[in-house]
């Protein structure tokens, strides 16, 4: 990259720096206009300078040609202007005063958001780049970097490169114009004040820097400390579990106060001197003036110079060091933003960068990889020059089935990311069908090759969205018109240098997974998942997951339809006791008591069932229905027996968690709710103590809990607040709950909450896997089991993945790799959180759909090798061993002595 | 049935019999209320054990797997503990146990069980209080049988 901010500017915003500079020079003559005028208006207007009697007349914008008397000998007069008297002249005067203001503030305004919008311009250019990089690192290099490092950099460091680059040029043009502006004019009209201003500012603009100098060196420390910091929190994070299984905390702690204090002192000091300087430069700003007073008003006193120009001349003294001390600023941020700027762009360049040719998108993927692989001599160092990899060499089909067995760092894993192209041999050559590896663009070997490692990284978003990201290396259809970004914004894209390809736009590439669109991607999808055993997972994922009934009527219909199946299926069976369904007139003994009023989902959050207690509606609706002071009651119960049964455990015991409507933190304050109770009733209770005990039913299920609270006029009771609560939601709130109805989709629940349409009945033996097995069947008899695994693809992942389990990880990137149909497909150690028979009956199933397919597999377990065609086995960075199962399971060789080892 | 009840029912059985009510509460809110119908499995001969079992309400029918098939060598009822041994040492299941009629228990799993003993050491002393009685009871059966042999 460009090592000169300067030039880096200057290359890419030339033109619209020019238009800038060009409205800079266009307002300084209005700048001098607006300086000149007070001077005017004090004399003519004011004093009545040149009106020599009450009728005499001025003329006014009276305009002669520049230097015509130099030129041509005599005034050539371009306007007569007009003859105006003294109250006139002033109004007039006073009026283009006005006039001028406007037109300054205006020029100020247009410069400014120009200024602006190239400044963040180049900044989107600058951050696009930077991050344009960090695609481009060679893999080695991206494993030292640290993320948060990167991330502050981009984010942060650059952003007050943003503001100085539309000041880059413009900036010292218009300060300086006006500064000079100024002091052209104060020394028009009196050299020697002139003369005096000039000096100070002189000395200013030579003393001031170099006390900065300092700060300068200050301010790079203060920022490397801090990108330090950020980069220890990172780590800090990343390594939460090491700190805690190793009580490194406080360690840790005292890492953090080293690094902050020397954040602090480095601070401190910039503090110090930084006002220093400000005190300084005020103390000068001010000395001007008085000289100006005193000598300015001996001058006046002479009549060496009248008021008028005194005034003017103060008045533009008092405009002169503001632009003056804003060049030595703009001189600082210059100095400071080519530090920053340097430090950064140093951080980007790492050595052997991936060139931009080999991920550009207009790079065609060629023909299938065919024929065979033929390494030469391979040889890959480290960074520290130990050899990884030893001069392997070897020749076999692609299209067939390769096991790489060895023991861990015997190079298994740098043989398998070499074969994915994605590490470039030290030297050596790996070529595929003819072709070098190496100079394949990233078309070939992204499309063509599909690599999984043992902690594949999963992405924020979907499960649909994660099986599909090895489809999206180019838009293939356009957005829909409403959605895709505008020709405003693509253009604005052009002017940034970012790339014109639209997120919005369809990105997947149907066909290189077998199907032809939207309509049949899912059940492409649907015949991977089953591969990897998947699938399974995705039906749970689908039975907890929620759709817009709106959007997918067809789906609310099917689900409504199986509501009614199920209840049947269930009573043919003899098992219609274990759902208790929701009835609008009747208490669910297996629901809670905030659902059995609610009865309904809620939408809102303050209608979730641990704030209901503090809802002002649900309090409303107690109250009117008499149940208050139950709640209350009820609530004492509970806390009785809670606080008897757990008062003799630890804090913190697992049952708290497990079992109590009382957090082991709340425990004594019940407690001594409770002494209150026993000894003096409910009536001694403060609000604060009703309120905590109000809180505790909600949550109290009768099937379950079984302290005896919902008897059959309780239950009564709370049904007729259910219909109070209904009726006052209606009024007041109505889109806060979704209600029960057995007849419609409930939006709100989850699909298996839509089926059920109840609750499953506590304490009924083997009712969670009756219930389950029913619900497989009438799904399965409806045909809607597709449907239920297609809206468990829109289950979300979580960061990282982070809501799958291992199993569920490995096996979603494993068909991830399956689904782009590469013409070989690099396994390395993916399956290794699997049980053996998992991972044979993984293998077994992907072989099998991948016979005629180039396959190469890093096995964890050797024995597995059977299934493959040919091994190779690696032994210290080099290969040992090539051969058939049949040719290697033999005793002698290093085969055997692997399986064994196991 | 509520939870005071089943801690009533509890004290009836001997091993609980002297510990302390409040930890019989605890153990009646941890533990979750099964019921079965007429003729389902508890558990099979044969399986490891994870759960005690108490009576509430029905009968139980205690089978054992013999060379003529199934046999019906004993029936619980109220008050009644099934299966205690395979959670106190980790023996597989010694028979089968069917509900004979609609029957209602209280399962006490293992897990819960030695936590208990664990937070409450007078529960073991008394429940090896209750299995050395047990024991005690056997060596004399045995002896008696010995002498009239």
């Amino acid at each position: 990259m460009e090592p000169n901010i300067f030039k880096y500017v200057w290359h890419h915003s030339r033109g619209e720096q020019l238009i800038i500079l060009m409205l800079v020079i266009v307002s300084l003559p209005f700048y001098y206009f607006s300086l000149n005028l007070p001077k005017d208006i004090v004399n003519e207007g004011i004093q009545g300078q040149g009106f020599d009697g009450p009728g005499a007349t001025q003329p006014f914008l009276q305009l002669d040609l520049p230097f015509s008397e130099d030129l041509f000998g005599e005034t050539v007069q371009l306007f007569g202007g007009l003859d105006l008297a003294q109250a006139d002249m002033l109004l007039a005067l006073s009026f283009s005063f006005l006039g001028l203001v406007i037109v300054n503030g205006l020029f100020k305004f247009v410069i400014n958001t120009r200024k602006g919008r190239m400044g963040e311009r180049l900044l989107r250019r600058l951050r696009y780049e930077l991050s344009d990089r960090i695609l481009r690192f060679p893999l080695p290099h991206i494993r030292r970097v640290k993320p948060s490092e990167m991330a502050t950099m981009i984010k942060d460091e650059v952003e007050p490169l943003g503001g100085f680059i539309g000041d880059a040029f413009a900036t010292p043009l218009f300060l300086g114009g006006q500064a000079l502006t100024a002091l052209i004019f104060i020394i028009v009209q009196s050299v020697w004040l002139g003369l005096v201003a000039a000096g100070i500012v002189l000395f200013q603009a030579f003393l001031i820097p170099r006390l900065r100098r300092r700060i300068l060196v200050l301010g790079r420390e203060r920022q490397l400390t801090a990108r330090m910091l950020a980069g220890r929190i990172g780590e800090l994070i990343d390594g939460a579990v090491e700190v805690h299984a190793n009580d490194t905390s406080n360690y840790e702690r005292a890492d953090l106060t080293a690094r902050l204090g020397r954040i602090f002192k480095i601070r401190y000091e910039i503090y110090q001197r930084k006002f220093f300087v400000k005190f300084l430069n005020n103390l000068l700003a001010q000395i001007t003036p008085f000289l100006f007073y005193l000598g300015g008003g001996l001058l006046a006193i002479t009549g060496h110079l009248d008021i008028g120009a005194l005034v003017a001349v103060i008045a533009a003294y008092k405009d002169l060091p503001a632009p003056i001390k804003e060049l030595i600023n703009w001189d600082q941020q210059r100095l400071d933003v080519q530090i920053k700027y340097e430090q950064v762009i140093d951080q980007f360049q790492p050595p052997n960068l991936i060139d931009p040719g080999r991920q550009a998108p207009e790079n065609d993927p060629g023909p299938p990889l065919e024929g065979d692989i033929i390494a030469s001599a391979l040889t890959l160092l480290d960074e520290n020059e130990i050899p990884l990899l030893r001069s392997v060499s070897f020749t076999a089909a692609s299209k067939q089935h390769i096991a790489i067995v060895g023991q861990s760092g015997s190079g298994m894993e740098q043989l398998s990311l070499l074969l994915a192209g994605l590490l470039e041999p030290s030297s050596g050559s790996l070529r595929i069908g003819g072709k070098d590896i190496d100079s394949l663009p990233a078309a070939t070997t992204g499309r063509r090759l599909s690599y999984v490692g043992q902690n594949a990284y999963h992405f924020t978003g979907s499960l649909r969205a994660n099986l599909l990201y090895g489809l999206k290396h180019l838009p293939v259809a356009d957005a829909d018109p409403e959605e895709a970004a505008s020709a405003a914004d693509i253009a604005e894209s052009r002017r940034a240098g970012n790339p014109v390809m639209d997120i919005k736009a369809d990105w997947i590439d149907y066909r290189a997974a077998g199907a032809s669109g939207q309509e049949d991607i899912n059940a492409r999808l649907i015949e991977i998942m089953d591969a990897v055993d998947l699938v399974a997972d995705a039906y749970r994922f689908g039975l907890t997951g929620t759709i817009d009934p709106l959007a997918k009527p067809e789906v609310a219909e099917g689900i409504l339809a199986a509501r009614a199946a199920i209840i049947e299926r269930l009573a043919t069976s003899g098992n219609e006791d274990l759902v208790v369904r929701f009835a609008a007139d009747s208490y669910n003994m297996n629901a809670s008591l905030a659902e059995n009023l609610l009865f309904g989902t809620p939408r809102e959050a303050d209608f979730e069932s641990e704030v209901l207690a503090t809802n002002p509606t649900v309090a409303a609706v107690l109250k009117e229905a008499g149940l208050t002071d139950d709640f209350v009651a009820m609530g004492v119960t509970i806390a009785k027996t809670m606080v008897e049964i757990f008062a003799d455990l630890p804090p913190g015991h697992p049952f708290f968690e497990q079992f109590s409507f009382i957090s082991d933190d709340d425990l004594p304050e019940f407690r001594t709710i409770v002494t209150r109770v026993e000894n003096l009733g409910t009536k001694a209770l403060d609000a604060a103590a009703c309120q905590l005990l109000l809180g505790l039913p909600f949550k109290y299920v009768e099937a379950r809990h079984r302290l005896g609270l919902v008897d059959e006029t309780m239950a009564e009771r709370l049904l007729d607040a259910r219909r109070r609560l209904a009726e006052r939601l209606q009024r007041e709130s109505p889109d806060a709950v979704e209600f029960y109805r057995a007849d419609a989709y409930n939006a709100a629940a989850s699909l298996q909450d839509n089926i059920l349409f109840g609750r499953l009945a506590y304490g009924q033996a083997k009712a969670e896997e009756t219930i389950g097995q029913t619900l497989s069947e009438v799904l399965d008899d409806l045909g809607l089991r597709q449907t239920v695994i297609e809206v468990g693809l829109d289950y979300n992942v979580g960061i990282g993945g982070g809501r799958l389990s291992a199993a569920q990880r490995q096996k979603l990137a494993i068909a991830r790799a399956l689904v782009k149909q590469p013409d070989i497909l690099i396994v390395n150690e993916a399956a290794s959180v699997l049980d053996r028979s998992s991972q044979v009956r993984l293998i077994e199933r992907i072989l099998e759909m991948r016979r005629g397919r180039g396959v190469i597999w890093t096995l964890q377990r050797p024995e597995l090798a059977s299934r493959f065609e040919t091994i190779l086995v690696m032994g210290d960075g080099r290969l040992v061993e090539q051969g058939s199962y049949q040719d290697l399971n033999e005793s002698g060789t290093t085969f055997r002595d692997l399986v064994a080892a196991e | 049935m509520s939870i005071d009840q089943e801690v009533d029912i509890l004290r009836r059985i001997p091993i609980f019999s002297q510990i302390d009510p409040a930890k019989l509460k605890l153990m009646a809110f941890a533990s979750e209320r099964l019921t079965y119908k007429s003729g389902q499995t508890l558990f099979n001969q044969g399986e490891m054990g994870d759960a005690a079992y108490i009576v509430l309400e029905g009968t139980a029918d205690i089978v054992i797997d013999s060379a003529d098939g199934p046999l019906r060598v004993a029936q619980l009822s109220e008050n009644e503990i099934i299966g205690e041994i395979a959670i106190l040492c980790d023996i597989p299941r010694t028979a089968t146990v069917v509900a004979a009629n609609e029957l209602t228990t209280l399962k006490i799993t293992k897990d819960l069980f030695f936590r208990m003993i664990m937070d409450f050491p007078e529960m073991g002393v008394e429940v090896m209080r209750v299995l050395a009685h047990r024991l005690e009871q056997t060596t004399n059966q045995l002896r008696v049988a010995r002498a009239a042999g």
